[in-house]
């Protein structure tokens, strides 16, 4: 079990692509334009409940996501609102050029949904990690890349994209999580701060903010003040809140279930060096492919701890061992 | 959007396909073939112009082009949005510059616009994009996208209920890419029978022949293997292509494939089936030479 998972009582800790399910089937309910696309992930999208609710507008094309991402854009072209829904890493990895030029470039009002993403495979290795998404999709134009912390921040973040019109990726954790506290309403392009502190910014994405959270409280006890930000948003990232962090404290520290070259910790230390140089740490998986392991065992294994958080930001403050 | 339709060319547009319903098919045959090489020469002023383009594949395609927006779908020039329009889709987006010639030639945008063909800053981009051209339904250049989206748009059309007919055209060498045939797969599984395919069977991709390169015959077994009612014709003859366009698609339940055998370069005499000419610009003289073979 990992450190994150001990911190809260197992009943606590949420899959966050319930909350996007049950979100979805409300809005389809409500709304005949809403439909979702899938690649025979009927199940591990949490869509069973829509197909048995709203059997013709769930469309499975089977295992193809390149056209599942152009049908999509197509639904869009009718005039429909598809929430197209796949495991991140074939959705992302398969169907970048779909994502590209029939979703961002054409602006089709669709809604990716990226299912499971990060390290949420664990055992199943490498190619089902989904750790290149988020640097991926903040390469393209044109498309707002939100990551829900948790399922509160689920429910807004899926209601928004349905309001929104234009192309969306959402990512949608399985990786479990705690209800934030406090719960700050979802603005899209807006980071919310969740502990004000002075010493050092932590910011987290999606499952990583709660290890942000408990990151602080651990320097807390030795007197550094933290202040905790979730980046919901990676693209387009909110450069407002990360001046301030600059501003306001003596450096940063990213967390992200994803690899450390362009994602969240590429987005931030790109404002970062064109504006004010200031010391950061980029937690993530360092540049390589995972080794055979459980989720929690890889979250342990590449630092995404709240121990290795708060290490990474005794060093920057200069009063670590 | 920058370009804006030309008034009154949706009455126009009326009145011309009225007419041509109304002629003999000699008369129409005549006054379509006399239509698109009009698109040719205008197509070939641009791209003289821009220094660049695609016009092999261009003059392949441009018969059933012309076709299509004088005659066979329905579309308003002064509406491109109408929710009830007809859907076709330019799956191989590097024949941008018929596209642009014919939607010119109704209306879309003035015919001025055309000269702007990949100048900087112009709609006119080497590859269409419905931000800013108006008919342009989604964008198309890396090959193998237009087929799935248009898979997508037929299916909006069934869940509202609405009598829209989607037509996408590929190209041949086009098919080579995958996600033709995932999409292929999704046409006949939802039983799309208000979706066309028509093929740009013109026997040469950029590089080859598609036969010496990743051969595709037998081309018509495979549509039909996939649950397309297949039919071949003469992608230049004007009249077949109004009898089986307008009557696509054929089959209750089953989406449609046209096979369009073609000429890449059809039109002008040195280019026609010549590989050379997928993307090569003629000079001053092979292009007075071209005009005038395309005014005869």
């Amino acid at each position: 079990m990992s450190t994150t998972e001990a911190a809260a009582p197992l009943s606590a800790l949420h899959d966050c692509r319930k909350a996007f399910a049950e979100t979805l089937h409300e809005l389809a309910t409500a709304d005949q334009r809403v439909v979702a696309v899938c690649n025979d992930s009927v199940g591990s999208s949490n869509l069973k409940a829509f197909a048995d609710g709203h059997p013709s507008r769930l469309v499975n094309v089977g295992i193809a996501e390149q056209a599942m991402v152009g049908i999509g854009a197509g639904l869009a072209n009718g005039g429909r609102i598809p929430f197209v829904c796949a495991a991140s890493p074939f959705l992302t990895g398969r169907a970048l050029e779909q994502i590209k030029a029939d979703v961002a470039y054409s602006q089709a009002n669709v809604k990716l949904c990226g299912m499971s993403p990060g390290l949420a495979y664990g055992e199943l290795g490498p190619t089902h990690h989904s750790i290149e998404d988020l640097a991926w999709l903040r390469a393209l134009a044109d498309i707002t890349v939100v990551v829900p912390a948790d399922p509160a921040e689920t429910r807004e973040a899926v209601r928004w994209a349905y309001e929104y019109e234009g192309p969306v990726f959402l990512r949608i954790g399985r990786t479990a999580v705690p209800d934030l506290e406090p719960h700050v309403t979802f603005a899209p392009g807006r980071a919310a701060q969740l502990r004000a502190g002075s010493d050092i910014t932590l910011i987290g994405v999606g499952t990583t903010v709660a290890i942000a959270l408990a990151a602080a409280d651990l320097l807390d006890e030795q007197g550094v003040s933290a202040s905790v930000l979730n980046m919901s948003t990676v693209s387009p990232l909110d450069a407002e809140a990360v001046h301030d962090a600059i501003g306001q404290t003596r450096g940063i520290v990213t967390i992200e279930e994803h690899t450390v070259r362009g994602g969240l910790g590429g987005a931030v230390a790109e404002i970062v060096a064109t504006s004010r140089p200031t010391p950061m740490r980029i937690i993530g998986v360092p540049g390589v492919f995972a080794p055979t392991g459980s989720t929690g065992f890889l979250f342990e294994h590449f630092g995404l701890t709240p121990q290795a958080v708060a290490a990474a930001a005794l060093e920057i403050v200069g009063t670590g061992p | 959007m920058t370009l804006k339709a030309v008034p009154g060319s949706s009455d126009r547009l009326r009145e011309l396909r009225q007419s041509l319903v109304e002629a003999t098919p000699v008369e129409r045959n005549a006054r379509l073939a006399a239509a698109a090489n009009a698109i040719r020469r205008r197509d070939l002023e641009m791209i003289r112009r821009a220094g660049l383009g695609h016009i092999g594949g261009d003059f392949s395609a441009i018969d059933i082009l012309t076709v299509l927006y004088h005659l066979v779908l329905r579309h308003d020039p002064e509406r491109p949005d109408s929710v009830d329009r007809d859907r076709f889709v330019l799956s191989k987006g590097h024949s941008a510059g018929a596209l642009y010639a014919t939607l010119a030639s109704v209306g879309y945008f003035p015919d001025a616009e055309l000269d702007t063909f990949m100048a900087p800053l112009s709609p006119l981009n080497g590859h269409p994009n419905r931000r800013k051209v108006p008919g342009v339904e989604t964008n198309t250049g890396p090959l193998g996208h237009g087929f799935p989206v248009a898979v997508g748009m037929a299916m909006a059309a069934k869940l509202d209920g609405r009598p829209q007919r989607t037509f996408v055209l590929t190209g041949d060498g086009e098919l080579q890419e995958g996600s033709n045939w995932e999409a292929a797969l999704s046409a006949a599984q939802y039983r799309l029978d208000n979706l066309t395919v028509i093929v740009d069977r013109n026997r040469l991709q950029q590089g080859a022949p598609t036969e010496d390169t990743s051969a595709l015959e037998p081309l018509a077994d495979k549509w039909t293997a996939f649950g397309f009612t297949t039919r071949e014709i003469d992608g230049h003859d004007h009249e077949a292509l109004y009898r089986e366009l307008s009557a696509s698609p054929r089959a209750s339940g089953r989406p449609t494939c046209l096979i369009a055998r073609t000429s890449k370069g059809r039109g002008v005499s040195f280019m026609a089936d010549r590989v050379e000419w997928h993307h090569k610009v003629p000079s001053a003289d092979q292009a007075a030479q071209a005009l005038e073979e395309l005014s005869r």
